[in-house]
């Protein structure tokens, strides 16, 4: 199997964009390269090319960052195609070849697990209308009627004679028809690719270095541009002296980005970032110098008391319920700020003219990278076009392009130049959009039986939103802010009934910017609430997952996930010697999910995450190994999170610039991951995220378990777990 | 001008000479499977052998570096790609976005070479690279069995 545009853009798209330059480049000799010259082959449809020799070229709009996107798509189009597997290759579609054709190609966005949830319909659709009209040209050529043939693995047999061609045979005149209005998409029970571990597609080239992610561009002539921004979000620079790095080796210009950065141009990135660190930059600051950790705080806290705040889900009286209860529990809880660190900083290699601009980038959404480009360049989107490479990590991160505005912005001031803006891991940790800071006030009365009677919930702090799309806020408020704490909907719905409930947000901006993170606000709000909701159990008296499953009774797909991680992790059975269980759920994405934990903590604090049991119910599974995949991949994001993450702030800046003071969780810190795949079908939920929410509250509620002291600030790494 | 042995040829590379390895390989030799992390030797992502032992070559500069010491890229690692751990990474679908591999990949041949058959503690100590999509287990899963295949 070969992949024709894993590494880099086609030979074809690259041509067409170079077409319109002066300068005649071409894209790196990689081997991957070599492949990339299609014969023109004929397109059955926007999806779907078949070349002569049988080669099926699938088209891509989803973009792959480590997350199977682009396999598990092609399994949804091959189980309608009825395609050769092994003759199969990938091409990413460009935005600008979409915005040509009234976007056929639907949304390139990948994020919030969507990349096959949300196209499902439509990638299915495709490959079945291709196999309806490469089974029409078969028939036609024979005289035959088309409900006489079958389509298997590439070829076309006709029953009654047992004649046989291949696709590539009939490709040509297939395409030369008529697209059928109405196909019927095969039922659930009758998929013979969907719901396959099939191995990926993309792997080979990741073994051998091979793959030429966006770092690794090269073009004739190119430069490398390394930029700083002012370290003070809201600042701008002030002066800076060129003079005195302009003779160093190999630098090329030195120029103001905007108006709040510099970048050094120089033939190599050594050169370039040596250069930059030895130029004399001033700032001003601005007013933003005068936030820290502490007054962020501050702001939080006064938050949690406001009278004011948005509702995200109410029903009963809580407050009232609260009061009156004979036993309330409060407790505060706080999240932090975290960058995405994805292993690869961000870059884009970007060719600007007075009539063109090209960019080669990681993108996780090109559509929105292509209007980037387009604003940058002060060009229409038509003279513009995003050519896209595999991401060396995503995460969140790679949906917004102020690093794409900026590399355009650099490229701009070097006209005709291939300039690639590569970003140094300290520019990335400081310059990062992130995980919102929160902090949350939960409240809880407790009749003399020790049922819960009301809860009050009151989370304060950053809204995504009004900063990444402030016109999708209702009335001000922020309704993504109560991902997993909805009373309704099909994506991030509550798993509990409570006979009184206040959940609100009492929006707090601050001027660090925050961006949608792996998991996005389920991160914090599972927390909150599946912490609290162990602090209650324990409170009165009872088990937790006993406690949690007598308001569980109107929500029977949360409680199946919780009762099968239960079940698995053996629950209301002794653990080993020394080893405590915690568990969690949530409903987030489109999937429910839970997490049982098995963790011990020795005498001195520290912990060790044993094992970890996830149950996931995604409507659909698509490839059980890759989900399995995304489960482990989404602990080690989380428990990260949990252990290390976290971004504070001091004179306005954020204080961690590499891994080094931002560390993540490694191998030997790593639990055994047990994965439960259980689709109940009807409904596509991702898989991407969800289970990334559940693996922090449950080895808090383990760690409670463990050491009777409640942990309610993330990071636990400065923090004695037993003291 | 330094000389450096790279993958079996000596190579002229032109750069200064507090040039980190990793960007002479990158920049220089056109080698780009090495990959830059966090250029502290924090995270792995640029690991190759020095005369066989896995080095973060982030962290060092050409001038250590002597012309009859054989560097090894993720590019020289095999002739084609069939080492016994790419084999095993690719059997067990061990990478998700693949920055941090070539790292890995590097860390793991230098174990393998070192410790035949490790242990679950030989791995947690030789393995402290760092992987953002979090392929951790599957990368153990992937030395036992590269090991594994060698002994049979
Ligand atoms: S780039 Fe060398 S250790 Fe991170
Ligand atoms: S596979 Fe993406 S960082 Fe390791």
């Amino acid at each position: 199997m070969t992949l024709i545009d894993n590494a880099a853009p086609t030979r074809r798209s690259v041509l067409k964009a170079a077409a319109g330059l002066a300068v005649g480049f071409h894209l790196p000799a990689k081997d991957v390269l070599a492949q990339a010259a299609p014969p023109a082959a004929p397109e059955i449809n926007a999806w779907v090319v078949i070349r002569p020799d049988d080669t099926v070229v699938l088209r891509m709009a989803r973009s792959e960052m480590g997350q199977g996107t682009r396999t598990g798509l092609c399994q949804m189009i091959a189980e309608e195609l009825h395609c050769d597997w092994s003759k199969i290759v990938t091409e990413y579609v460009t935005p600008g070849q979409s915005l040509a054709r009234n976007r056929a190609w639907g949304a390139f966005l990948t994020a919030g697990s969507q990349g096959i949830r949300q196209s499902q319909d439509y990638v299915r659709r495709g490959g079945a209308v291709a196999r309806t009209m490469l089974i029409q040209a078969a028939a036609d050529a024979w005289g035959v009627p088309a409900a006489q043939c079958t389509a298997k693995d590439s070829v076309i047999t006709h029953g009654g004679s047992g004649r046989s061609v291949r696709y590539g045979q009939v490709a040509a005149a297939a395409a030369r028809l008529t697209p059928p209005q109405d196909v019927a998409l095969k039922e659930p029970k009758d998929w013979t690719v969907i719901g396959q571990s099939v191995k990926r597609l993309d792997t080979a080239a990741k073994t051998t270095g091979a793959l030429v992610y966006g770092s690794d561009l090269k073009m004739p002539g190119m430069l490398v541009a390394v930029p700083k921004e002012c370290p003070v979000f809201g600042g701008r620079v002030a002066s800076f002296d060129a003079a005195k790095v302009a003779s160093m080796p190999g630098v090329k210009h030195v120029l103001k980005v905007g108006d709040t950065a510099v970048a050094v141009v120089a033939e190599t990135f050594w050169q370039a970032k040596t250069a930059l660190d030895a130029l004399p930059v001033e700032w001003n600051y601005g007013t933003n110098r005068a936030v820290s950790s502490q007054t962020i705080d501050a702001m939080l806290t006064e938050g949690l008391n406001a009278s004011e705040a948005f509702v995200g889900n109410a029903n009963g009286d809580a407050r009232a319920a609260i009061a009156a209860a004979p036993r309330k529990v409060e407790a505060v809880y706080s999240y932090p700020f975290q960058n995405h660190a994805p292993m690869e900083p961000m870059n884009a290699t970007v060719v600007w003219t007075a009539t063109r601009c090209d960019v080669w980038c990681p993108t996780q959404n090109g559509e929105a990278a292509l209007i980037a480009t387009a604003a940058a360049a002060g060009l229409p989107q038509t003279s513009c076009d995003v050519h896209r490479v595999d991401l060396g990590g995503g995460f969140g991160r790679r949906t917004t392009h102020d690093w794409l505005t900026q590399a355009v912005l650099i490229a701009k001031q070097v006209p005709g130049v291939p300039i690639k803006t590569q970003w140094t891991r300290e520019e990335d940790m400081v310059q990062g959009r992130y995980h919102p800071v929160t902090k949350c006030k939960l409240t809880g009365g407790l009749d003399a039986q020790g049922n819960l009677t009301g809860l009050h919930m009151r989370i304060s702090g950053q809204s995504i939103l009004s900063y990444v799309f402030p016109t999708a806020l209702q009335n001000g408020r922020d309704p993504v802010q109560f991902q997993g704490l909805n009373a309704g909907g099909n994506d991030s719905q509550i798993g509990y009934s409570f006979p009184n409930l206040l959940i609100d947000h009492a929006m707090r901006n601050t001027h660090v910017p925050p961006h949608f993170w792996r998991g996005v606000n389920h991160n914090q709000n599972a927390i909150y609430l599946e912490c609290f909701l162990d602090e209650l159990a324990h409170a009165a008296g009872q088990d937790p997952l006993a406690f949690r499953r007598k308001l569980m009774g109107n929500h029977p797909k949360h409680l199946a996930v919780l009762n099968a991680v239960a079940e698995r992790i053996g629950w209301g059975t002794p653990p080993p010697a020394g080893v405590f269980r915690g568990i969690a759920q949530q409903m987030g994405f489109g999937s429910y999910v839970a997490a049982a934990a098995e963790v011990s903590v020795d005498a001195a604090g520290k912990l060790k995450m044993h094992r970890i049991v996830a149950a996931t119910d995604c409507g659909y599974a698509v490839n059980p190994r890759q989900i399995e995949m995304q489960v482990e991949g989404s602990f080690v994001y989380g428990l990260s999170a949990l252990l290390y993450g976290e971004c504070t702030v001091k004179d306005g800046q954020i204080v961690e610039t590499n891994f080094d003071t931002y560390n993540v969780l490694r191998m030997d810190e790593m639990p055994k991951v047990e994965t439960i795949v259980m689709p109940s079908g009807g409904f596509w939920g991702g898989v991407g995220e969800p289970t990334i929410m559940v693996a922090a509250p449950a080895v808090l509620n383990a760690i409670f378990a463990a050491t009777g002291k409640r942990i309610r600030t993330v990071p636990l790494k400065d923090q004695n777990l037993r003291a | 001008m330094a000389k450096l042995n790279i993958n079996g040829q000596v190579v002229e590379i032109s750069a200064a000479d507090d040039t980190p390895l990793l960007w002479a390989l990158r920049e220089q030799a056109g080698l780009t499977g090495t990959k830059y992390g966090c250029g502290v030797a924090a995270c792995g992502a640029c690991t190759v052998h020095i005369d066989g032992q896995a080095t973060r070559s982030c962290a060092m500069p050409i001038s250590a570096i002597t012309e009859d010491q054989k560097i090894v890229t993720i590019e020289g690692l095999s002739p084609n790609g069939m080492h016994p751990i790419q084999v095993a990474w690719r059997d067990l679908d061990v990478p998700q976005c693949g920055y941090c591999q070539s790292g890995m990949i590097m860390a793991a041949a230098a174990l393998l070479a070192e410790k035949p058959n490790p242990t679950d503690a030989d791995i947690d100590a030789a393995m402290t690279n760092i992987c953002r999509c979090g392929t951790y287990n599957r990368v153990r899963a992937g030395i036992k069995q590269a090991a594994g295949s060698r002994q049979g």
